[in-house]
Order: C-alpha cells, then sequence, then structure tokens
C-alpha cells in the first residue's frame, strides 16, 4: 500500500534511475490501454512490464526499488491536478493488475487484513440466508458460471463491505445490497483493494505537494528539485496545448487540403457540414476550433477562416460581433483569458450531440452504414473500412480511429488513437516522410481569401497528393 | 392580543396587521360577514402576502422543524455540537424570484424571527458547512484546509409528474388528480422500500412538493455523510428510467432482473394493472395503445393486437384496458412460444421481456437526478406554501401513499380560514395548527419520523459517550 517511505540512503542516481524506470512502466500501461488493452491481456503487459523494469537489478531488492520508485515519482507527479491525475490513475492500474497476478486469493486475504481493510469474509450462514439473491445477481451481471456455482452449493466466498465503499459497483447495480451492505464474490475484491489504494493515494499526493511546495523544494533546489522537475515533464503525454505547438505556420488557405489529407472523420463531418452549410452549432465550433488551434491555426487566421467560411450566410460585421469573441476567448484573449486546449477522444466520445450537432464522435454516434460511406469516401482502404466499422460496432471507437487511420495512411498506426489533434500529427509526419519531392512540407496552395473552394469528402483526387 | 369578547376570531388579523377588518369597533360585523359566508369566504379577502404572514405567524411548525434539523445536537447532552444547527444553509426566496442564499440561524428562534420578519415566498434548506455560512467570508483566504465547503448532507430525492408527460393521459406540465397520483405513490413505494432494504436507512421523510411532485429527504446520520460519489451511485442505483429515443423510453434492465429490481417489478406490476392501467386509460385510443405497442419486439403480434383493437370495441365486461393488456400478454407469450419451438432464442427473449418494459418504461420512478447527486443541491423546504398553488408542503406517508389525496392539501386561505373558527380559549402561545387540517399531517410527521429519529439521536449519542469512557485515551 506505500504507507510509509522507505528509509535508508539512495543514490542520486539510483533516485533518478528507479524513478525513470517506474515511469516507463506505467507509459507502458497507459499505451497498452489506448490500444484498447484490458483485462488478462493486460494483465500480462504489465507483467511483463515490472518483470523488465521494477524488478531491480544487481543488488537490488526488487521491493525497495518498488518503494523508493514510487515514491520518487509522487515527488515528481504531485504538483499539479494533472500530473496528480495522470500518477494516480496508471498507478492504480499498475496496482490492480500487480494485486490479480502476484498474489493468490488466500494472500489477497492476508494482505485486506494486514492493512486493516474494512472488509469481513461472511459467515457460512450469512452466505446461505443471502444464497438466492447473490445468484440472482449473478446472473443479472452477466456471471452464470458463479450463479449456478451458488444454486450447486458451491462458490460461496463472499466478502461484506459497507456500500459506501463500492459506489461503482452500486451505480451499476452489480452488486448486492441489504441493509447497507454490499456483499461481493472473492474475484471482485481486486477492485475494491485498488479503490482504497487510490483514495490513500490520492489524499497521500495532495499531502505530499503541499510540503513539497511548503519547505522541501527550497531546501532541496541544487539537489532534488532539477531531477524531480525534470521528470515530471518528461514522460507526460501530450495535451495538445499551446506548450507544445510544433508550429504555427498555418494559415487559412491551407485548412481544406489538410482537412482532407490529415484531419480525424470527426473533424472532417464537422468542416464539410460547416463549409457547405456555413454554419455550425456551437459545440462544433468550438470542438472544430481548438483542433484548429491544436494544429497550429494561428487567431487571426481563425478568425479569417471561420469569416470565411460563415461568410455567404452572415455579414462580416455580424460575425464579429456573434463569433469573434467566442474564437478570441478559445485562444485565452477574452474573458477568463485560460488558453483552452483542444479535446480528446474521450472528451468528443462523451460528448452529445443533439439534432442539427455535428460534434461527437462519428464512430459512436453514426449507423453502420453511415460511417462505412464515410471512410470509403476518405479513400480508406476496403480491409481496414471493415475493420472500423467492426471495431466501431463494439464500442472501440479510438481503435476504429486508428483502423481509419491505417487505412488512409497505408500504413500501420503504433500509437493508436487519442486525440484528434495526435492523429493529425502523426499524419503530417507520416506524409511529409513520404512526400520527399515536395521543397515545403506543407500544401502551399494559397487561395485568395473567402474563395470558395469545393471542398469535399469525395473528392476524385488521391488524398495523399498535395497540389 | 385584542382584549375583546372573540379573540379567536381576531387573532390572525393582529398578525396579519393589515385589512380594514382590524380598524377598531369593526369585530361585530366581520364576525357576522364570517358567520354568513362561511370559513373560506372570510379566508379569500386576504391577499396571499396577508395569508403567508399569517401562516409563518401563527401555522408554521418552527418547533418540529427545528428540532428534526438539529439531530439531537439542541440538547445539553455532552455530545451535542452547539454550533450544528447555526451551520446549516438556508435560502429564502422572496417576492421577484430574489434568492438570498447562505442563511444561517443559532437556533430556533432566530429562524423564526428571520422568517416571520422577511416572509420569504419559498425557504429552502441547504446543506451543512463546515463554518456558519451567514460568516463564510470571514473563513475565506485562510487556505485550502478551512475553505467554506459542505460537510453534510441529507440524501434527497425530487419526483416530479411533469417528467411522467409522455405516459399519463389525464393532463400535462402542472396537471396532477387522482388518476396520475398512483405515479408518484408507487415511485415512494419503490424507492422507499430500496432505501430501507438495501441500504438499511430508516430516517425517510416524504413530502408533497405542493404542486405536482414529492420529495423524499433521508435524514440517517449514515447518509447526511455521503460523499457526492456515493450520492450519485444511489441514484443511479435506482435510475433504471434513462430518458427516451423516438418515442420509446430507455431502460437501463439487465437480461435477468437485479434482485432489487424484481422487488420493485413486483410493486409495479400490480399497482399497473389495478391503478394505472384503468386509471390512466392506457389502451382505450389508439394513439396511446400504438405507443405501447412498440415495446413488442414481433411485428405480428402488433398487428394482430392494432387489427383487433382498432375494429371498436368488443363486448368487454370489467375494464377494457384491464381486459387488452391481458389480451397482449397472451399474445406476446404465444409468440414467445413459437419463437422457442423455432429455436430463434433471441427473438424469445425480446419477447419475454417485452410486458415487464412496458411496465418499466411507463410506471418505474422517474428521478431528477440531479437533485440527489449533490450535496449542495438545494431542496424546497417542508411546509412551506408554493407559490403557485397555495398548497403546504405536507409529510406523506409512505406507507398510506396510495390513499394521499391531492386535493385534501391543505391551502393558507382554508387554514386561516379554519384557525378563524379554532376555540376561544386555546392557548394564546403554541401550536396553532392543532386547530386546523394541518393537524394530521403534523401527526404523521412525528409518528413516522421525527419521534424514532429523535430516538435515535439520543441512542447514537448515548452511545459516543459510552465508548469514550470504555476507551480512555491517554491524553487525560
Amino acid at each position: 500500500m506505500y504507507k510509509n517511505p522507505p528509509s535508508g540512503d539512495v543514490s542520486l542516481a539510483d533516485f533518478e534511475i528507479f524513478a525513470v524506470d517506474r515511469l516507463r512502466v506505467l507509459k507502458g500501461i497507459e499505451e497498452a490501454k489506448s490500444k484498447g488493452q484490458r483485462g488478462e491481456q493486460l494483465q500480462g503487459t504489465v507483467k511483463d512490464l515490472v518483470d523488465k523494469h521494477l524488478k531491480g537489478g544487481q543488488n537490488v531488492a526488487a521491493a525497495w526499488k518498488d518503494a523508493v520508485s514510487h515514491f520518487v515519482l509522487r515527488l515528481a507527479y504531485c504538483r499539479t491536478e494533472d500530473l496528480r491525475r495522470w500518477f494516480l490513475a496508471h498507478e492504480a492500474d499498475l496496482f490492480l493488475n500487480r494485486f490479480r497476478e502476484e498474489l493468490l486469493g488466500d494472500e489477497q486475504a492476508d494482505f485486506i487484513q494486514q492493512n486493516n481493510l474494512p472488509y469481513a469474509m461472511m459467515q457460512p450462514k450469512e452466505v446461505e440466508a443471502l444464497v438466492d439473491d447473490l445468484a440472482a445477481v449473478a446472473f443479472s451481471v452477466g456471471n452464470s458460471g458463479l450463479g449456478s456455482d451458488l444454486r450447486n452449493g458451491q462458490g460461496r466466498h463472499f466478502y461484506k463491505v459497507a456500500f459506501e465503499q463500492v459506489p461503482d459497483l452500486v451505480a451499476g447495480r452489480r452488486v448486492l445490497i441489504r441493509g447497507g451492505w454490499a456483499f461481493l464474490p472473492r474475484s471482485d475484491i481486486a477492485s475494491l483493494v485498488v479503490g482504497h489504494f487510490r483514495a490513500h493515494l490520492s489524499k497521500a499526493l495532495v499531502v505530499t505537494a503541499r510540503r513539497w511546495a511548503a519547505s522541501l523544494a527550497e531546501e532541496e533546489a541544487d539537489r532534488l528539485t532539477p531531477i524531480v522537475d525534470s521528470l515530471s515533464s518528461r514522460y507526460l503525454g501530450p495535451d495538445f496545448g499551446e506548450a507544445r505547438l510544433l508550429r504555427s505556420d498555418i494559415t487559412a488557405d491551407q485548412i481544406p487540403i489538410l482537412a482532407k489529407q490529415s484531419f480525424p472523420l470527426c473533424m472532417q463531418n464537422m468542416y464539410q457540414h460547416l463549409h457547405e452549410d456555413h454554419h455550425l452549432r456551437h459545440g462544433g465550433r468550438l470542438t472544430l476550433g481548438l483542433f484548429l488551434k491544436g494544429i497550429g491555426l494561428p487567431m487571426d487566421e481563425s478568425l479569417r477562416f471561420w469569416r470565411a467560411e460563415f461568410a455567404p450566410k452572415m455579414p462580416g460585421d455580424k460575425f464579429d460581433k456573434e463569433h469573434g469573441y467566442t474564437i478570441r476567448h478559445n485562444y485565452g484573449k477574452e474573458g477568463k483569458r485560460t488558453s483552452y486546449t483542444p479535446h480528446s477522444c474521450v472528451k468528443i466520445i462523451s460528448a452529445t450531440p443533439g439534432q442539427g450537432d455535428y460534434h461527437g464522435c462519428p464512430y459512436r454516434v453514426w449507423e453502420k452504414e453511415a460511417v462505412r460511406a464515410a471512410l470509403q469516401k476518405m479513400k480508406v482502404t476496403p480491409g481496414k473500412v471493415e475493420e472500423a466499422v467492426n471495431r466501431a460496432k463494439g464500442g472501440h471507437f479510438q481503435l476504429a480511429c486508428a483502423s481509419a487511420w491505417e487505412g488512409a495512411h497505408r500504413c500501420p498506426c503504433d500509437t493508436g488513437i487519442n486525440h484528434p489533434n495526435q492523429y493529425f500529427e502523426e499524419s503530417r509526419k507520416t506524409l511529409e516522410a513520404k512526400d520527399t519531392k515536395a521543397k515545403s512540407a506543407l500544401p502551399a496552395t494559397p487561395l485568395p481569401a473567402g474563395a470558395k473552394q469545393q471542398f469535399q469528402l469525395a473528392s476524385p483526387s488521391t488524398p495523399m497528393q498535395t497540389a | 392580543m385584542p382584549t375583546t369578547d372573540q379573540p379567536a376570531e381576531q387573532d390572525p388579523l393582529a398578525d396579519a396587521q393589515a385589512g380594514p377588518q382590524n380598524g377598531p369597533g369593526a369585530g361585530d360585523t366581520d364576525m357576522l360577514e364570517g358567520a354568513s359566508d362561511g370559513p373560506a369566504a372570510a379566508a379569500t379577502s386576504f391577499s396571499r402576502d396577508e395569508l403567508l404572514k399569517i401562516y409563518y405567524g401563527r401555522l408554521f411548525p418552527f418547533e418540529e422543524f427545528a428540532k428534526w434539523l438539529a439531530y439531537g445536537h439542541d440538547s445539553k447532552h455532552p455530545r451535542a455540537d452547539a454550533t450544528f444547527f447555526q451551520r446549516r444553509e438556508f435560502c429564502f426566496t422572496l417576492d421577484g424570484d430574489i434568492f438570498i442564499r447562505y442563511q444561517s440561524f443559532k437556533d430556533k428562534a432566530e429562524l423564526q424571527a428571520a422568517v416571520n420578519s422577511r416572509q420569504p415566498a419559498k425557504i429552502d434548506i441547504g446543506p451543512l458547512y463546515n463554518v456558519p455560512p451567514q460568516r463564510r467570508n470571514a473563513y475565506s483566504g485562510l487556505g485550502s484546509e478551512r475553505a467554506f465547503a459542505p460537510v453534510e448532507r441529507e440524501l434527497v430525492f425530487d419526483i416530479d409528474l411533469t417528467d411522467y408527460d409522455d405516459v399519463r393521459t389525464c393532463g400535462k406540465e402542472g396537471h396532477i388528480c387522482q388518476s396520475c397520483w398512483p405515479l408518484m405513490a408507487l415511485a415512494i413505494q419503490v424507492l422507499d422500500r430500496g432505501l430501507r432494504e438495501d441500504f438499511g436507512f430508516q430516517h425517510i421523510l416524504w413530502v408533497y412538493s405542493g404542486r405536482r411532485g414529492v420529495h423524499a429527504w433521508v435524514c440517517d446520520a449514515r447518509a447526511r455523510r455521503l460523499t457526492d460519489e456515493q450520492r450519485s451511485a444511489i441514484a443511479t442505483y435506482f435510475a433504471i428510467y434513462k430518458g427516451q429515443e423516438n418515442g420509446v423510453v430507455k431502460l437501463a434492465l439487465t437480461q435477468t432482473l437485479h434482485p432489487s429490481v424484481q422487488r420493485a417489478y413486483t410493486l409495479l406490476e400490480e399497482a399497473w394493472r389495478e391503478r394505472i392501467l384503468p386509471e390512466q386509460h392506457l389502451l382505450e385510443d389508439e394513439e396511446s395503445w400504438q405507443g405501447i405497442l412498440r415495446y413488442i419486439p414481433d411485428e405480428d403480434v402488433r398487428e394482430k393486437l392494432q387489427g383487433r383493437w382498432s375494429s371498436g370495441r368488443q363486448n368487454v365486461e370489467g375494464n377494457i384496458n384491464t381486459f387488452r393488456w391481458l389480451d397482449l400478454a397472451a399474445e406476446v407469450e404465444k409468440a414467445r412460444a413459437s419463437a422457442q419451438r423455432s429455436k430463434d432464442f433471441s427473438g424469445a427473449h425480446g419477447l419475454r421481456r417485452a410486458c415487464e418494459e412496458i411496465v418499466f418504461a411507463h410506471a418505474y420512478p422517474r428521478l431528477d437526478m440531479e437533485v440527489s447527486k449533490k450535496m449542495n443541491h438545494l431542496l424546497k423546504a417542508p411546509f412551506c406554501i408554493h407559490p403557485k398553488t397555495g398548497k403546504v408542503c405536507i409529510p406523506i406517508d409512505p406507507a398510506a401513499a396510495d390513499e394521499f389525496d391531492v386535493d385534501a392539501v391543505p391551502t393558507t386561505s382554508q387554514l386561516v380560514a379554519e384557525l378563524n373558527n379554532a376555540p376561544a380559549d386555546r392557548p394564546s402561545k403554541g401550536s396553532d395548527w392543532q386547530y386546523t387540517s394541518m393537524a394530521a399531517p403534523m401527526q404523521s410527521f412525528s409518528s413516522c419520523f421525527l419521534e424514532s429519529l429523535v430516538a435515535s439521536n439520543r441512542a447514537s449519542m448515548n452511545s459516543q459517550v459510552q465508548s469514550a469512557v470504555a476507551a480512555p485515551s491517554l491524553a487525560w
């Protein structure tokens, strides 16, 4: 549970090496999850990662390394809300998978007892009294194995837990609740323990952050602070916010071609509707606007772009009045002056577009046929179109998007897709590598401002081609 | 108190400090008028503001109200926390939708004085904060540990008949009548049983919201300390109804039912056959039965029933709706059996569920989730007056929810009229509500809720003392 930090001497070199090794593990988990690994497959990956990076080396005990690296990273990742969230999520995944992998049934029970976790094993009599309902719950959550075991007088190992401890199981009606107790089969106890782990770590991170800021950072200014600072920035997944902008030289005129070549389906869709209707509702304006900011469209160009797209339906001065503010707001130039970061896939997928909205993840929102047609228009290879359609159908929207990327660029996508801006950047990287002939990395087709360029997803020209 | 021969007649008037009747020497004529026109007529001569003033002045049960919200901390018990009541947020709504948030009061007397002087059209109860809300600014800027934050709050539920507009035929929006009340009664029964049996809560107060809905206040100590996440989990646990899509209700039902959902179904099914179906006339006219037939996945069954029902009313004994429901259930079962025989298992499964789904879609409680999810969501206090209807938000006995009569809920003008007829020799101070129709609801408030809550508050404080004695700390 990492309740107490280890005490002993650690060399500065070890301090950093251990931490980086652990970061590799956490980063590995993040990648595996973004590729859609779950359950046993993920457990296997985590085991490999742990064996490779955390098992210590010569003369280093694994437990020592585990503890030191954990506490060093706590220091590094306690300082902002975002860092904490990232660290917490992946440490919890690591813990959960190790709990399942490394501890057998009775050892888990020992662990629970040693750490004074508030769960009690149910007495056989108690189980007997509830056995019908316990079986009914098992069937209702699709665990018919356990359900029939219970009816046959087996599978009687249950833990009794205050319902407050398992809000997610309560919310999903995945557990039997009676008289304020939730009754969990032994196999579910891991997720419960991880809840404790998470709560404990979350609190500890906040405390560490306060102490670090209050005194330690000063005292350790020459020694640990530089290491700690660099650790947290080194491996954190990109957020495609301002700090990470690769370029800011995209102009409004390049958008049509870039859209065709490198926008993910969600952005293509919004762009197409904007271009045809000369209008886009708020959700769409926000999502597309921030995405464009993320690919490197400066604010002035953004204003120019939107004004031109709206032009046929809205005179320039009306546009400035109604929409100028929002665009400047997105860039952090108005209102509370925070610069907003582009939406990630998670956010886009969780959006609930209404009638007349075009934001949201097409792989989630659209019918199968619509996805297929759109991907065909994007010139995605037929095999990949089917793969994407099936993955979307199975609820794996980001994987579907990755399939589409692979089909459109005709090469494998190693990273998985978890951000539309990442889709874009991977696309640019790949296309620019292929496109050695062209002098400029970017398509240079200046268009007169406001010119109506016909944009069609069904464009017969090959998507790879730069003009 | 005026020293006339009949002070009872004039008490409310004196409190209202208004109206020509209050003029000196007018007493006799008023009494005559009151006697000839009946109590209701006498009361209607008051404006809404005057009625409210009399209600707060003479009838609002401050004593019981404050007793509830103090949770035993108003006693001299060694474990009592004198700041407890004071840390509770009240919000007053004044005329013209002016909200005054973060009101807090030392005790019952302060609350009563404030209500009487401001005459709020509505009083909302918020959470208990770490510091008295009134003085929250004094604590700001002391660092994150002492930030002003809610620490306790009853678990509350809000169910509103407007959310049932697609499944009630008797009226829409603000409408409520004895035909749609069974839906509310059912919601109370389903939630009340779930909260008691599953979550082990005991102190649950059900309140009529004054117009077209009901509120629940779960007041167990354990419920009051729930985090937002846990509140949200409980609300979701009860949320089978998930909105609708293309005119069909979306339901969070699993292949086989969770025991608590099964229990709810047993309650729903009975009420559905006996009250909701006949009283809402759901299978009587085409538009409404079309909506129900949509839940049957088999087209043949739909067409068969459609054909039979549109050819006019058969000679039916008893209620046509019940008759057609049995007809529907029989057809569905026939189709299911035949699907089963031809090994179409998914088809058979869909048909097996069809009747269940219809019942859940039409009768399962539809919660306003947002109210329950957050600690700091305000909710209208019991015993308020609904500004539009003038009705008092009175408690409902969940065991008798079926018999609750919305039309019999007292209004302020009725209460004031009853007060006018109250015996003259009653004590000048104290609970005037016992001379009015408030008496019965107040009785139910005490017997269903307050008495056991007070007993349990005392028991828990005593056990805290005992455990403190049993485990003497080294800090002595």
